[in-house]
This record gives structure tokens, sequence and C-alpha cells, in this order.
């Protein structure tokens, strides 16, 4: 069950990897790695390649490698991408540039503190709230509910959006685009009986008023999530309930 | 020293099912080497089996049934309480999933759909498109998120400290610190998934290093039939990412280099979906006989499916066909061998969860419940977790209710201080073998001799290639010799763990002198009822794995040879 490895052809690439360890470093700095491998290859298999074979010490972060678990996201030749998911010859250079994803504080080398970002996705209640009692089966829901939800359901949390996001750069209060898109996913979600104003919280310039709708993150959203739908989406939902609101109040 | 009630170790979907039941009425804590997120479970595709009837072919479907295919597929080495239990509990675990939140896919009716699987005589298999387990852990994360759970997320275990045959608690490393803690704990649970990456062939994340059932065994606890490792017939050829069984479910073909469904050659009946084993075996088969392309893959083929239906039910599929292996499934078929799965082998437990170390249970991948014996069917691991995982947390809640907390904490510092020096020596050690020459030997060695062929041979050569892994590790240093976020010294923990497994792995095939599922051997290629009906149990020796055997529990379906 081997696979041929040999007899393929290797192509020469120079890593320029943005370092940094606190515990030793004052600033951050570019290291250069060369690494010869097979342009079919991708980013994080070059990265691991550098790690095995010259450098126990780069630091970074990967576990599936198929691009379903959000671990790996970084700035790869400027643009935000998850490194298993980027293969060397769609980046047409032989030069490659290594950043950490942006609007995060660096732990280490390519390693982000993600805290903030996890910390939005749960302050908006990203689970099914339900009124009644679970019947005894499952609920039933048509096949065309479901699909409205697809998009956002394939979100995986790699925080690509969160660190593209130009709103974020300026404002680290903001809810950011992921948590606001997940937000959205529950709210289409047939299953879902929130009442809408438990987000009268967010209804400001740190919750959903705070896009600026420059689109950045649906460019560097690995899995296709459209989050600047979701945060229309969100909007226009809310605006209705408000004006539902008013006009139960003005009967 | 931190303390809680419990503490839980792994963020997948066996942890977090354990820890939102434990959670009911307990102070439980879920730690993880990474955010649970990025948990294997995550990568699951295809589906999650219950007898819920809702498909049409699946009318006449029943619990009785699912758990008889469980047995079957697990050419009987399953203890068929456990596997009764899985079936039996399937469809309240399912239902409870989509009560949290699970977007699972439905039929026209609104009902859960749910697609045909290997083994299974019914289409019983739900799912949500092809990455259920993606949808699972986000509900599962969501829910213990909703019910205030605790993690540590990105902490290593590094020991479980027993005493007088009693747990202890665990010490663990702040992967962003470097530094060391001592837990102390009523219950520890492992739910630390499987060991894929002791294969240089595997379509595991690169995560399952398998380090729980490492410490678990370092620390005394028997480990059970390690030997029967599952290779999944369809992982892409390359990168070897996993492609989901649901792809023939839903009515791919395997094809050889002579155009031939080749399945008609070895299993007539069910064809695609026959067992993991046995479709296993037979593109191996194929491949070795010169029936493959390039030597090396045969093709799966979806085409006939149409783009529709791919683009709905396999989008997942497609895209890593795209992404990973450069083909539309739309418009060629993808190239795929067998890789390494799945382990039904592990921590050794009873029917409730609990190791024979009272106070320490397991869940998910890293156990051995034996709910699939020698081979598991597609669809029954994510349905595991959920199953035990509920289970295990609530035997937790009856075993707290039993047991005072236990004052005495020197044990734990023993360990603590013992471990720190260990890091400290580690991290000065100036001059040694790199750890990457040694990983890569081990996992070629399991990849070459240890795989779906085996005989005493090669195995023989394996093992004696592991004792000298093991010599070389003890040689080891380091390039990153700080604390902070030392990826070096995580592999290093984990490496040594890795090397007991691949010993125990082979010895076990070695020992085993008969062909049962997963383990085929040349030599002896079949089923010995008589003398290997049962199960290998290791235990940790500075020798090497001391093996001895226990019964199979066998209730009401007597074991029959095998036919699809």
């Amino acid at each position: 069950m081997n696979q041929k490895k040999e007899n393929i052809d290797l192509t020469d690439y120079i890593f320029k990897v943005l370092r940094f360890n606190p515990e030793k470093d004052k600033h951050s700095f570019f290291q250069t790695y060369h690494v010869s491998i097979h342009e079919g290859e991708t980013v994080l298999e070059a990265l691991l390649d550098i790690q095995d074979h010259q450098d126990g010490s780069l630091t970074f972060r990967y576990s599936c490698r198929s691009a379903v678990c959000g671990s790996c996201g970084m700035t790869i030749n400027g643009a935000l991408a998850l490194a298993c998911k980027t293969q060397l010859k769609s980046l047409f250079r032989h030069e490659i540039l290594i950043e950490p994803l942006p609007n995060m504080t660096v732990i280490k080398d390519l390693v982000v503190d993600m805290e903030p970002f996890w910390n939005m996705y749960k302050i908006i209640e990203p689970w099914l709230h339900t009124e009644e009692d679970a019947p005894e089966k499952e609920r039933l829901v048509s096949p065309e509910d479901m699909k409205k939800i697809d998009q956002y359901i394939n979100c995986i949390l790699c925080a690509c959006c969160y660190g593209a996001c130009p709103v974020l750069a300026r404002d680290e209060e903001y809810l950011g685009p992921a948590a606001i898109a997940r937000l959205f996913r529950f709210l289409e979600d047939s299953r879902d009986k929130r009442d809408l104003a438990t987000i009268d919280r967010f209804n400001n310039q740190k919750g959903i008023w705070g896009c600026d709708t420059v689109f950045q993150c649906i460019d560097a959203c690995p899995k296709d999530v459209r989050p600047t739908d979701g945060i229309a989406g969100v909007r226009r939902k809310y605006l209705l309930h408000r004006f539902r609101r008013l006009f139960r109040l003005a009967k | 020293m931190i303390n809680h009630d419990v503490i839980i170790i792994g963020g997948g979907l066996a942890g977090l099912r354990t820890a939102i039941a434990a959670a009911q009425k307990a102070d439980v804590a879920v730690l993880s080497k990474v955010h649970p997120v990025r948990s294997h479970s995550i990568a699951a595709q295809g589906g999650i089996n219950a007898a819920l009837g809702n498909a049409e072919e699946g009318k006449d479907d029943s619990w009785e049934k699912h758990a008889f295919d469980t047995i079957k597929g697990s050419d009987y080495l399953a203890d068929q309480p456990a596997a009764e239990t899985l079936c039996r509990e399937a469809p309240s675990v399912v239902y409870e999933m989509e009560h949290w939140g699970t977007p699972f896919s439905r039929f026209i009716n609104g009902r859960i759909a749910q697609r045909p699987f290997g083994g299974a005589g019914f289409p019983r298999t739900c799912y949500a498109s092809d990455r259920t387990g993606h949808m699972l852990l986000h509900t599962l994360y969501e829910k213990s998120l909703k019910d205030g759970i605790r993690f540590y997320s990105e902490w290593l275990l590094t020991d479980l400290v027993i005493e007088n045959g009693l747990s202890r608690g665990v010490i663990a490393m702040n992967v962003k610190t470097g530094e060391l803690e001592a837990f102390k704990a009523k219950a520890v649970v492992f739910a630390t998934g499987g060991y894929g990456r002791v294969y240089e062939i595997s379509t595991n994340a690169l995560i399952n290093t398998g380090s729980g059932i490492a410490v678990a065994y370092r620390a005394g606890l028997p480990i059970e039939d390690l030997e029967f490792v599952q290779f999944h017939p369809t992982s892409l050829f390359g990168m070897n990412i996993l492609i989901t069984e649901g792809a023939r479910g839903e009515g791919g073909y395997l094809i050889n280099n002579k155009g031939k469904r080749f399945m008609e050659d070895y299993a007539p009946t069910l064809m695609e979906l026959a067992p993991r084993d046995i479709v296993a075996r037979s593109i191996q088969t194929e491949i070795n006989e010169g029936r493959g392309f390039e030597d090396s893959y045969i093709h799966l083929d979806l085409r006939h499916l149409g783009e529709k239906k791919i683009k709905e039910r396999l989008p997942a599929i497609r895209e890593i066909a795209i992404d990973f292996g450069g083909i539309d499934p739309v418009e060629s078929p993808i190239p795929i061998l067998p890789g390494q799965h799945y382990s039904m082998g592990g921590i050794s437990t009873d029917y409730f969860g609990a190791s024979p170390v009272k106070g320490v249970y397991a869940a998910g991948e890293c156990s051995c419940i034996s709910a699939h014996g020698a081979n598991r069917l597609g669809g029954n691991s994510l349905l595991e977790t959920l199953v035990f995982g509920k289970i295990v947390g609530n035997a937790i809640l009856e075993h707290l209710e039993e047991n005072a907390s236990e004052e005495n904490t020197t044990a734990l510092e023993r360990t603590l201080n013992k471990r720190r020096n260990w890091i400290k020596e580690l991290l000065e050690k100036e001059k040694g073998e790199r750890i990457s020459p040694i990983r890569e030997k081990m996992r070629t060695t399991l990849s070459d001799k240890v795989a779906i062929f085996r005989e005493k041979k090669s195995l023989t050569e394996a093992l004696s290639e592991i004792e000298k892994l093991k010599e070389r590790y003890k040689k080891i240093s380091l390039d990153d010799k700080g604390l902070r976020f030392n990826s070096d010294l995580h592999h290093a923990i984990e490496l040594e763990g890795m090397i007991d497994l691949a010993e125990i792995i082979t010895k076990g095939a070695l020992s085993r002198e008969e062909s049962r599922g997963s383990h085929f051997r040349l030599d002896f290629p079949k089923r010995d009822d008589q003398n290997w009906l049962k199960h290998t149990m290791a235990f940790y020796s500075d020798e090497g794995p001391k093996i001895s055997y226990k019964e199979v529990d066998i209730t009401k379906y007597e074991p029959k040879e095998r036919k699809y």
C-alpha cells in the first residue's frame, strides 16, 4: 500500500516566515527557509517539512490537513487562507511570505491568541433556542428550510474573516463577521424560536451595524461562506422585528 | 493544583458528550490539546447509524437488526451486550442531537434523511450531507458553551496518576506557557481518540497520535485488541484524505484498470457496500495483482450519479477531490487506495466505560468497550461517541455519589515533579537525535509491515525495528529549548507513547495466529474460533507489553462464517 513518492519533480521554494517568540525576541523578524518540495503539495506540508527537517522551533497550529478543522489560518503572500488548502503551485511564485493572522495578538510565530474571537462567538448564544419540550422524535424540517442555512453551517471557525475585517482592525470590541453570520444561521433555522429582543444588545456599532460592507470577509473565507450576507440578513430580520414591535405598541 | 470533580481528556464528540452528561450535577472540566472544534471528530463525513426507519426501504429496520449487522461486521469479536447497547440507544441520541440543533439532511417529509452504508441491511445512516462530524461537533461544542462547561484548551496530558488502585488525577502541560499543572479529580475520562499517525498512510488528522491511550498504558491500564486496525477502503491517492463510504452508499462504483466493478469477485451480494475490512482487502488485492492504476490506486467512480446528486449529497467530497486531488468527480473518477482509518482497540472498559482502575473511564475511539470487535461498520463510530459518552457521563455521577473526595495529593505532586524534571533535562540536552527521523521510521515501518496483509516475518522485523526506535528515543534532543508553545517538546512527549502503541499493535498482531476482521495473516488466512475467539489484553512492563487474553461476551448471536 505504499504510494510512490520518489521520482516526482521537486521545486525549490524560499519561505520567509514572520517569527516572534516573546520569551526571547524584542521584535518580530522574517526567517528564511529553503525547501525542495513538489509543487502540488500545500503550504502546510511545506511548513511541516521545515519543522521536521530544519527547525523544530517553528510554531504553527494544524490538525485535520483537509480544510475542515479551521486550525491553520494564516497570511500567505498577503492573503488570508488555510495553509492546508493552499497548494504551492496556486501561488504562482517561488518566494512565499508567511505571516500570522492579523487582528489578534501573537503568542508565538504563527500562533495567535484566538480568545477574543471565541468570546464573540459565544456572546451571540450559538445554540438552538426553543420554547416547547422536545418532541419524541425529530422536529420536522423541510429540505428547502434546511437549505437556507446551508452556506452558514459550512463555517469552520478558522477566523480568516476575523483577521481580514477592517472594522476589527480599528475596533477590537466589534462582534466580527463569523459571529454575526453564525447568529444569522440560527435566526434562519426554522427550529430556532429566540426572541429577537435578545439581540437588542447588538443593536449598535459594536454589533450588527459595525460592518463597513467592504466584503473582505467573503474574499478571505476558505469555505465559501458569505458572512456579509449573514450580516445583512440579521439587520433585515432585526429591523422587521423592531417595526413589528412598534406597530404592536401603537395599537 | 487545579481541582475538579471530573476531568475529561479530549474535546471531540466523546469528550463533549460525556461532559454534557456529567455536568448536569458535577463540576466538570474538559482538557484538550487543541481547541475542541479542532478535534478529529470534525472530519467525520458519511453519517451516524440509527434504526429510525425513515427511508422507504428502511421501514422494517430495527435496533436488533442493527445489532446483528454490527456483530456480524465485527467478525464476532464484539462483546455482544456492548453492540446491543450501541444500537438500542442509537435513535435516542440521534434525536437528542437534532433537538440540540444539528442540521441533519432531510427527506421531503421533513424527517432525518438516511442513506445505505457498508455492511448494513437497511438505509440506516443519518447524515448532514457529507459533513456529519462537523455538524455534530459544532452542535455539541455549542451545547457545552450553553451549559457553561469549563475548558482547558491547548493543554497536553502527560501523566495519569494512580495510587492504590485509585485514580488521583492527571498531570498536564499548558502548551501556551509550557507550565505543568496537577489536576486533582475524583473521576478522569479518556476521550482522546485514535492513533492513526502511528502509520505513514492514514486518513486521520495530524494530531491523532493516540497519546491518551499511551498515557493510560504507561499508568498500568489494560489496552485491548490494539492489533485490530481499520483500513478505510477509500482514501484519496496522494494525501490520503478520507473519501466517505457515503460515496459508495449513494451508488459509487469501485473500478479496476480493466474497467471492471471488481467487488463482484469478492462480495457479490453487497458489492461496494461490503464491510470495510473486506472492501479494503479487495482493493489492495487488485493493486497488488496488477489491476490498479500506476500500481498504486483504483478508481472510485461517481460520474453516473450525476452532477446534481454529487453536489447535493457529497459537496465536501467534491471539494476535497478538487482541492487536494485536482479532479472533479462530476467529470472524472477519484483515485483511491486504502489508508489507516480507525482503531477498534483501546483502553479496556466495562459496559459503562469504567476501566479496572476506580475513577478512570474511557469513551469513543480511544476506548475498547468492544462494540466493534475486529471490524467496525461505517457510521458506528460517531454513534459510539454519543451513546457511550452519555453512558459514561451518567455512570460518573453515580460514582461521585458513592465516593468521597480524596485529600491525599502526595502522588500527584510526586508525578508532577518527576515530569517537570524530565522536561527540564530534555530541554537542557545539547546533543542528540532529532525526533522527526524516529517518527518517520516508525510510520513507514507500520505502514509497510503491520498493514492490511500481515505475516510472521514482516511482523517480527517490525518488532525489532520498534525495539531500535525505543533505544533511539532515549537519546533525543530538541531544537526548541523554550517553554512557550514548544511544538518540538509536545511532539517529543507524544512520540514516546506512539512507539509504545506501535509495539502493542505489532506484538498483538504477531501473537494472533488467525485472520479475523481487519486483522489478516497471510500465514493464517482462516478465522479460528477454537483458539482465537478472545480479546487481546496488553499490560505495560519495562520489557514491553505483556499479553494476555479475555473471553468474548456472546449473548444470542452465534459466531458464523461471514458472507456478503
